[in-house]
């Protein structure tokens, strides 16, 4: 690895352990952006490098969400008793309990949410292109509308987790660095899973998933194991979530099909869909985006949401990667022929 | 779970009440029916699987709603033919703006762009009438008729407002399969969908045609909206499901296929009616996607059975 390289990642890094400590006033907002930039880069692996675009993977969010908070009740008290008592019973977490709940939580998220991705990836894997995402899409807002049914998790309720009995800021801190190593981790795997055979035989799969079949590659194998990957760490996401937010409610917070569901499809488009840069990018721009409509058109930020989905995937889809490889192709290592067959750097 | 044997039981016990849920299910499901054929129109003519359908359905309801409450002497059922007219001009506007950019793309370009449009729709019109649910009561009394028939001794009442909302719907579906049938525009548009290249070189303005189907579907749905906030309730946010139980319909039926589109309809507003009995009105919407699964993994099962009779 070069030297710039390396002083480069390092200060990323360095601004990502720094940042809650130099603006302590918008750690929850950068916690929320570091939920953004993994979502967005989960989405990718199949949206983008596999070419299968769905548009339902919120179902993970969701469930990683109420697996984590099934986890990290019941390791303590009845479950389907606590949801029943709604908060209105006293139950108290000592600090361990809280910590354990939150770890095993948020890995047994993302443990169930992989294997339920490989259980309906032996369904929906079968579907292409648009179908594919309509059948994504209606797996979330059914598995919404079931749990919002579902008594011995709160129903259209929801759960309100135990607090933390610590410092509020201190919280708040511990939150953000669960998300941010999530997404360096997932970003050091995602950097070195595209340069392996299994990154190449994605790509093929996305190019043209006849031809891949033809030359030996067992495609649905590789299609389940990819979504089971995103399926996992969407999971451990969703499950730090439900301890940020500590109450939650199906539709409107776990499988927010037409918040976050679409967002990160957003994300992707913006940043440049099957780049590893492209997510963050993207996430970063639409985050920016969120929040000056949020604070200056009060009221019309959906509607102004809705427009950006529009004008970007309308007269942008290729977004700020792509753009830059037309225009830039030799950045990205692009050998581009001049007129006599001679590459030119 | 005893709830559930239960509500079963009920339905054996008492054979009538099928006939009322089947009843009320084909009702709605006329409406349902509507909605679908605008999609085929548009996904068969196009190639745009248009998301925001139930958006275009709920604003209909809406024109019709805000025309009531706003506009003196204004009977519900003139919301009808306005709701047709408004959502027309606002089909037309959604296809200069976004829809003919798309055209040409791969469909999921098309599937998220109406996506984002619907949104941007149900968020319009949540800053604009509010999130309340909303409807119009249909008073026939004045006509000479009774606001509800009871037959088999109560058991089974029929409100007048349905019966005509079904009315009105079937007439909306004739006059649009003769127009489709029988005049220019019409032979243009199925000209269209057969091949667009084709009917380019034979001289048919195709850019028209897209224009004219997009706004015809919006129209349809605006005014099935018109007759749906007659019988039923709308509110900003019910458009996805709408959307969604027309994809339903025409995955199932097939595209091109009237007759299918109509039975299907029907018949998935009678199962949504039969599963909102039995397992509780709270999952009604629920059981609209869990449809949609159910006819995908059907269809994926139908293909798979195909590819291996080609081997």
């Amino acid at each position: 690895m070069k030297i710039q390289k390396i002083a480069f990642y390092g200060v990323l890094l360095a601004i990502t352990v720094a940042a809650p400590f130099l603006f302590p006033s918008f750690s929850t907002q950068l916690a929320t952006l570091w939920l953004f930039i993994i979502v967005s880069m989960t989405w990718d692996m199949t949206g983008g490098q596999m070419g299968y675009n769905s548009l339902g993977n919120i179902f993970f969010y969701g469930t990683g969400m109420y697996v984590a908070a099934v986890i990290a009740i019941g390791l303590v008290y009845d479950v389907g008793e606590y949801t029943g008592a709604s908060g209105g019973g006293r139950y108290d977490f000592t600090n361990e309990q809280y910590i354990l709940g939150f770890v095993l939580g948020s890995l047994g998220a993302g443990i169930f949410c992989a294997i339920s991705a490989v259980i309906l990836g032996y369904v929906l894997f079968g579907l292409r292109g648009p179908y594919f995402a309509i059948g994504t899409l209606g797996t979330a807002i059914a598995a919404g509308e079931l749990v919002s049914n579902w008594d011995w998790v709160g129903g259209g309720q929801g759960i309100t987790l135990p607090v933390y009995s610590g410092d509020f800021d201190q919280t708040k801190l511990f939150i953000y660095f669960a998300f941010a190593i999530t997404g360096v981790i997932l970003f050091i795997f995602l950097k070195w899973l595209y340069t392996t055979r299994f990154g190449a035989a994605i790509n093929a799969i996305r190019d043209d998933e006849e031809k891949a079949e033809a030359m030996g590659i067992h495609t649905m194998r590789y299609k389940l194991v990819t979504w089971a990957m995103s399926a996992f760490f969407i999971g451990v996401v969703g499950g730090i979530s439900a301890f940020q937010l500590i109450s939650f409610e199906p539709l409107e917070t776990a499988y927010q099909t037409i918040n976050l569901g679409i967002f990160m499809v957003v994300c992707v488009l913006l940043g440049g869909k099957g780049t590893l840069w492209g997510p963050i990018i993207g996430a970063i721009m639409f985050q920016i985006f969120k929040e000056v409509t949020w604070n200056y058109f009060l009221g019309w930020q959906w509607v102004a949401l809705g427009a950006l989905i529009v004008v970007t995937v309308v007269y942008f889809q290729d977004g700020l990667m792509g753009w830059l490889r037309t225009q830039k192709p030799e950045w990205f290592g692009v050998v581009v022929d001049d007129k006599d067959g001679e590459a030119v750097r | 779970m005893d709830q559930i044997m239960g509500n079963i039981d009920l339905l054996i016990q008492f054979p009538i009440v099928n006939l009322k849920i089947i009843l009320d299910g084909v009702m709605i499901g006329a409406l349902f029916a509507l909605a679908a054929y605008g999609l085929a129109l548009v996904w068969g003519v196009m190639n745009v699987k248009n998301l925001a359908q139930g958006d275009f359905v709920i604003g209909g309801g809406y024109v019709s709603w805000w025309s009531y409450h706003n506009v003196p002497y204004f009977h519900p059922l003139l919301g009808v033919p306005v709701a047709f007219i408004v959502m027309w001009a606002l089909g037309w506007l959604t296809y200069k703006l976004v829809i003919s950019r798309v055209i040409e793309r791969d469909l999921f370009t098309s599937l998220l762009a109406t996506f984002g449009l619907a949104i941007m729709y149900a968020q319009l019109m949540n800053l604009m009438f509010g999130s309340d649910t909303q409807s119009l009561v249909l008073d026939v009394t004045g006509l000479g008729l009774e606001n509800n028939y009871y037959f088999a001794d109560g058991l089974i009442d029929l409100p007048a407002a349905k019966v005509i909302g079904v009315v009105l719907a079937a007439i909306l579906a004739t006059g649009v399969i003769l127009f489709m049938k029988r005049s220019r525009m019409g032979q243009a548009i199925r000209a269209t969908a057969q091949d667009a290249r084709a009917a380019r070189v034979l001289g048919i303005d195709t850019e028209k045609v897209y224009a004219f189907t997009f706004s015809l579907n919006s129209a349809i749905c605006g005014a099935a909206g018109a007759i749906i906030v007659m019988v039923w309730v709308i509110q900003p946010f019910y458009g996805i499901t709408y959307s969604i139980r027309a994809f339903v319909i025409v995955t199932a039926a097939g595209l091109g296929n009237l007759p299918g589109v109509i039975a299907a309809g029907l018949g998935i507003g009678a199962a949504e009616q039969y599963g909102s009995h039995i397992f509780g009105i709270g999952y009604q919407q629920a059981i609209a996607v869990i449809l949609l699964l159910m006819v995908l993994i059907y269809r994926l099962v139908q293909q798979r059975r195909n590819r291996q009779v080609m081997q």
